[in-house]
């Protein structure tokens, strides 16, 4: 069972074709990671995933519903790539703030406080954050709903690698419960971190697999070559 | 209940600027003062004044609003918003309660600084003075709303002040009489909403509450409504 299915996706942005047709699935209950070189489609596949994507042609079903629609407000969270969140408030009033409209119980602010590790810095004005402090309140908006699909798009940019490492397994733990996750990467090195990999280049779905699949595949040893080898494979 | 959330939500944001809320609280008072001691309290300062207190919301709201949205619009907030179970709706409304209670109490404030302090004399009810602030003020959240789709910078949004707003301005009848209006210069004035924003206003200065301040005070409520129609069919839940 998939929880998000994309047939024959078309987008096009600012009179260019993004993606062409661009078919694949993401699994239920496990981390799948979107990797790909920037420019290959990534963000706009994760915006039509969420529906706020204007759409050419094919369909895209999430949890068994037409992407975008009424049922899937409450049950899909979504990190975008620039930190969406108000800079004029705290972090805990940020999450209060989306705790409401999501409908979401007062004890999911704190934890979602916990879970991205910014007990210290809770009522700390969001603009005087850094930056890695700041996508992670971005991150905690998107979790405080608890929803069954998280769409994360570069949740782990500009993280020293121990907090990398305590997000993956955050991500990690949410699967174990049932919840599916899509991240977004263009670092290679965090390919290993998933479960299934979907690469992406130029629009079009390069390849689909585990990382040991891909690497059996290709014969490589570092998912860098085995990318570079299937890129080749293709041409 | 989430409309109250965005109400919330938005006001903490103010609060959080207490440089712009002294300068929409205090620039009116200033320039209140301002027009009395350049008539020297005179019967022009009588005539203008209560309309200038009722149009400030106006502008004060235009501006405020059409920033905040471009700032949600450009930061990616409201994409995020577009994805939780929000109507915009519920988004407008919420953001419309939030600068009315601005509007009420900048309009209080001013009303009391200037028929308190600086002599001015209105023969109607002054609360009727304070609502009409209040509806302008909406009027002008509502414009700012629709003008924010238009505007990619906050460069851009500050210019559809002077570009929207001191035209109406200049041709609501508050600096020339629209009877001495060339006859195509009326014929804008006609249209423009201000116009019978600023009439209603001329009202209270009279105490006369005929059927064209009943008129006046529906074209205002209609253009309120038509600007949040137009506002909510910018709030795209899906873009390019």
């Amino acid at each position: 069972m998939s929880a998000v299915r994309v047939e024959r996706l078309r987008v096009s942005r600012g009179g260019r074709v993004v993606l062409p047709e661009l078919s694949c699935e993401v699994a239920t209950g496990c981390v799948t990671g979107l990797l790909g070189p920037s420019g290959s489609g990534k963000s706009t596949l994760i915006r039509a995933i969420v529906g706020v994507q204007q759409v050419a042609g094919g369909t895209v079903t999430v949890l068994g519903a037409a992407a975008g629609s009424k049922e899937l407000r409450s049950r899909v969270g979504y990190m975008t790539q620039a930190p969406s969140v108000y800079r004029d408030l705290t972090v805990r009033e940020n999450l209060r703030f989306f705790a409401r409209i999501l409908g979401a119980p007062p004890d999911a602010v704190e934890r979602a406080i916990e879970d991205v590790s910014l007990a210290d810095h809770a009522d700390w004005i969001v603009g005087r954050l850094s930056g890695g402090q700041l996508s992670r309140a971005s991150l905690a908006a998107a979790l405080v709903g608890s929803p069954d699909l998280l769409v994360l798009d570069e949740p782990t940019v500009g993280l020293d690698p121990v907090l990398r490492r305590d997000l993956w397994q955050l991500f990690h733990d949410l699967a174990e419960t049932g919840k599916t996750l899509l991240v977004s990467s263009h670092v290679m090195d965090e390919a290993d971190r998933c479960d299934t990999l979907l690469l992406l280049r130029e629009g079009r779905l390069l390849a689909h697999g585990t990382p040991a699949e891909l690497r059996t595949r290709t014969g490589a040893t570092s998912l860098d070559d085995a990318f570079l080898a299937l890129i080749e494979a293709e041409a | 209940m989430k409309t109250l959330a965005v109400t919330a939500r938005v006001l903490a944001q103010l609060r959080r600027d207490p440089r712009t809320l002294a300068l929409i609280i205090g620039v009116p008072c200033v320039l209140e003062a301002l027009l009395k001691e350049l008539f020297r309290g005179g019967p022009v300062f009588q005539h203008a004044g209560a309309p200038m207190l009722g149009l400030f919301p106006f502008v004060t709201m235009f501006v405020v609003t059409s920033i905040t949205m471009l700032r949600e619009r450009v930061t990616g907030t409201l994409e995020r918003l577009m994805t939780m179970p929000l109507s915009k709706l519920e988004l407008l409304a919420g953001y419309g309660l939030a600068f009315g209670v601005v509007a009420a109490v900048q309009a209080t404030i001013v009303s009391v600084v200037a028929f308190g302090l600086l002599d001015l004399h209105v023969a109607g009810p002054r609360v009727v003075v304070v609502l009409l602030a209040v509806a302008n003020a909406a009027l002008g959240s509502a414009l700012g709303l629709f003008a924010s789709a238009f505007a990619q910078t906050e460069f851009q949004a500050v210019q559809f002040m002077p570009a929207l707003v001191l035209p109406q301005f200049l041709l609501s009848g508050l600096f020339v009489a629209r009877d001495s209006m060339a006859t195509w210069l009326r014929w804008i004035s006609d249209g423009l909403p201000l116009t019978y924003a600023y009439d209603a206003l001329a009202h209270t200065a009279s105490d006369v509450f005929d059927a064209r301040f009943a008129a006046d005070v529906a074209v205002v409520c209609g253009c309120i409504a038509l600007a949040l129609a137009l506002g909510a069919a910018t709030l795209r839940r899906r873009t390019a």
